[in-house]
């Protein structure tokens, strides 16, 4: 592999409590390669989002980065970031993409404006060029440019979601984390937004940590996995050999929850 | 088939009028079974929970009708009404929200019974809320006193389903009851709610996003699409000989380990799920008949 994007080094988190502290991530290390998708797969608890947090320094107390560990973005460690650099960081380094991200468009803002907010900010672009940077994007999600003046409402859960990839995309961050990005979506939109991403992936280069507890949707979009067992990263390997020859008894059990389709294949 | 406990006849439910009607539901017609299981699925806003909530009275229809055992509701005796409203119960998505926190786990089962089971008193009371407990797999002794956060999703979706059943229904509506839990529980509930169904003779309409587990515990599906089930019938059948264009696509997408993202033979192409979403979005009162129980809406 090639010198990895992001490399997370004995990451040991703990949340804070008034009798005693609970330890949600326990020394966690992989890395993720440019251009590469990545899964983090496990059961509810587990830690995937306190991974998810810390990386995006988005984490905020109770949650404690334990002393020892690192994460390495490019090079430059995230946790050593004092807050001018963090600004920086977020957006233009790593965006992050929530289950309920949705939901977070500004429903007073046309969404050209929340461009020009984000492009303002951070690039210090003019209103037009903010404008091509906006058509430019929602064309790459399969939007048609000219609904940027409408307002959130208007557009169904699954386009909005596409909009938020599309505002985190724009300062062409190199990684993009996705938290259960289409949980609450039908099949269709999840496919149709995933897929986009993968062939965005291909073309800008940028990577993807992406966690869900759908290992077969797993599967389908990454190039490896690590699979969590209670903060511990129990088994990381190729998405085939997850699928094919999952090692630890953990990954063997989650793939024994799934019914499938046709017990045979889908044409 | 049996005959029909609950039947939705030509329901159509819209929202809003003017420019902004939507269009929730579309002359939507099915039944509940005693002993079956219909799976409702579909796009993202198609209606499926406006039909629960229709099912549930919690919504009154536009048009069309609800029937209990063949007879209208609406304007039906207070008592009927009322042994409808026993009769049919539902089951959350959230097990989180459904439950109050300041109650035990016996008082959560205690009030359905104080309230649609006259002919139980005193003693019996606590004694049917341990048979509840235990139909669902719960120990009563460790379960019945204690509060829900002190039990994970999993079980607070069995206490959901004791409840339902402490009213004796004849039917449940269950609107995703297992998206919020765990890989590892979810097939413990789809278990239950399947016995559920096979041993009590319940008719149940599930509602989901995941397809596979609708072939585990439904008998019949019906697929929406913008407002309108465009084809139902036995699930088997639907799922391995999809005719309607929508419930192609939507089998495409369901996640499949052996299809990768990057191959270029399985690629959904945004124009095509176009094309087909405008197709499927038109009314269509046309229907054929594939095989015997198979509908489609032509396009
Ligand atoms: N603010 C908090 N204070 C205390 N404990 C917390 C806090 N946030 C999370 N935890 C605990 O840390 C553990 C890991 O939580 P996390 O949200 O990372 O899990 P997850 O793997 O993302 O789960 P899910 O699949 O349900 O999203 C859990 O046991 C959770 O209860
Ligand atoms: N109370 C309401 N007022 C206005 N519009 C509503 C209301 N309830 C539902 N709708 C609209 O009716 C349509 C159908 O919604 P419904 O919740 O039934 O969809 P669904 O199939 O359950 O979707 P999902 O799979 O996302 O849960 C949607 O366009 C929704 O926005
Ligand atoms: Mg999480
Ligand atoms: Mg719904």
């Amino acid at each position: 592999m090639s010198e990895p994007l992001l490399s997370v080094k004995n990451l040991t988190i703990d949340y804070i409590g008034e009798e005693k502290d609970f330890r949600a991530v326990d020394d966690v290390s992989f890395d993720i390669a440019p251009g590469e998708v990545f899964g983090l797969a496990g059961e509810s608890g587990c830690g995937k989002s306190t991974i998810a947090f810390a990386i995006s320094r988005l984490h905020k107390p109770p949650a404690l980065i334990r002393k020892g560990s690192r994460i390495l973005l490019a090079g430059r460690d995230v946790l050593d970031l004092d807050p001018k650099a963090l600004a920086d960081f977020r957006w233009r380094e790593v965006a992050m993409v929530f289950q309920s991200a949705m939901n977070s468009l500004n429903p007073v803002l046309r969404i050209e404006d929340q461009f020009y907010d984000v492009l303002r900010t951070h690039k210090g672009m003019t209103r037009a060029q903010a404008r091509e940077r906006a058509a430019e994007m929602l064309r790459l999600v399969d939007i048609p440019p000219d609904r940027m003046s409408n307002y959130p409402h208007q557009f169904s859960g699954g386009m909005r979601q596409r909009i938020v990839i599309a505002i985190c995309m724009a300062l062409n961050p190199k990684l993009v984390v996705m938290d259960e990005p289409t949980t609450a979506l039908d099949v269709v939109v999840q496919r149709e937004i995933l897929q986009r991403i993968n062939e965005l992936r291909k073309e800008f280069g940028f990577s993807v940590l992406f966690i869900t507890h759908d290992l077969g949707l797993m599967v389908q979009f990454c190039d490896r996995i690590g699979i969590m067992l209670a903060g511990k990263l129990v088994e990381q390997n190729e998405a085939a050999a997850i699928y094919k020859a999952p090692q630890h008894d953990y990954t063997k059990k989650l793939w024994a929850s799934f019914p499938s389709l046709h017990g045979g294949v889908l044409s | 088939m049996s005959d029909a406990i609950l039947t939705l006849d030509a329901v159509t439910k819209t929202f809003g009028h003017g420019a902004s009607t939507v269009h929730a539901a579309r002359a939507i017609s099915f039944s509940l079974h005693a002993g079956r299981a219909l799976a409702l699925v579909g796009e993202s806003g198609s209606g499926k929970t406006t039909c629960a909530r229709m099912a549930m009275r919690e919504y009154q229809p536009t048009t069309g009708q609800i029937l209990y055992k063949g007879r209208p509701v609406e304007g039906a005796k207070a008592d009927e009404i009322a042994r409808y409203r026993r009769s049919v119960q539902m089951i959350f998505q959230d097990p989180f929200a459904s439950l109050n926190p300041a109650h035990t786990i016996a008082h959560h089962l205690r009030r359905p019974l104080k309230l649609h089971r006259p002919d139980i008193r005193g003693s019996q009371i606590d004694a049917t809320v341990r048979e509840l407990l235990e139909r669902v797999k719960l120990d009563p002794d460790l379960v019945a006193p204690k509060y829900p956060h002190e039990l994970s999703g999993g079980q607070r979706q069995r206490v959901n389903i004791a409840r339902a059943l402490a009213a004796q229904p004849e039917v449940i509506v269950a609107d995703e009851p297992t998206s919020m839990l765990d890989v590892s529980v979810r097939l413990g509930v789809l278990n239950l709610l399947n016995d559920m169904k096979k041993e009590m003779n319940l008719g149940l309409l599930y509602i989901t996003h995941d397809i596979a587990t609708a072939r585990y515990v439904a008998e019949d599906i019906a697929v929406m699409y913008s407002g309108q089930i465009v084809e139902w019938g036995p699930t088997g059948e639907v799922i391995d000989n999809p005719i309607h264009p929508y419930t192609r696509l939507l089998l495409s997408a369901v996640p499949d380990p052996d299809v990768r993202f990057d191959d270029p033979r399985t690629r959904l192409r945004p124009e095509d799920v176009d094309d087909i979403r405008k197709a499927a979005a038109a009314p269509q009162e046309k229907v054929v008949e594939a095989l015997p129980g198979h509908f489609a809406r032509s396009l």
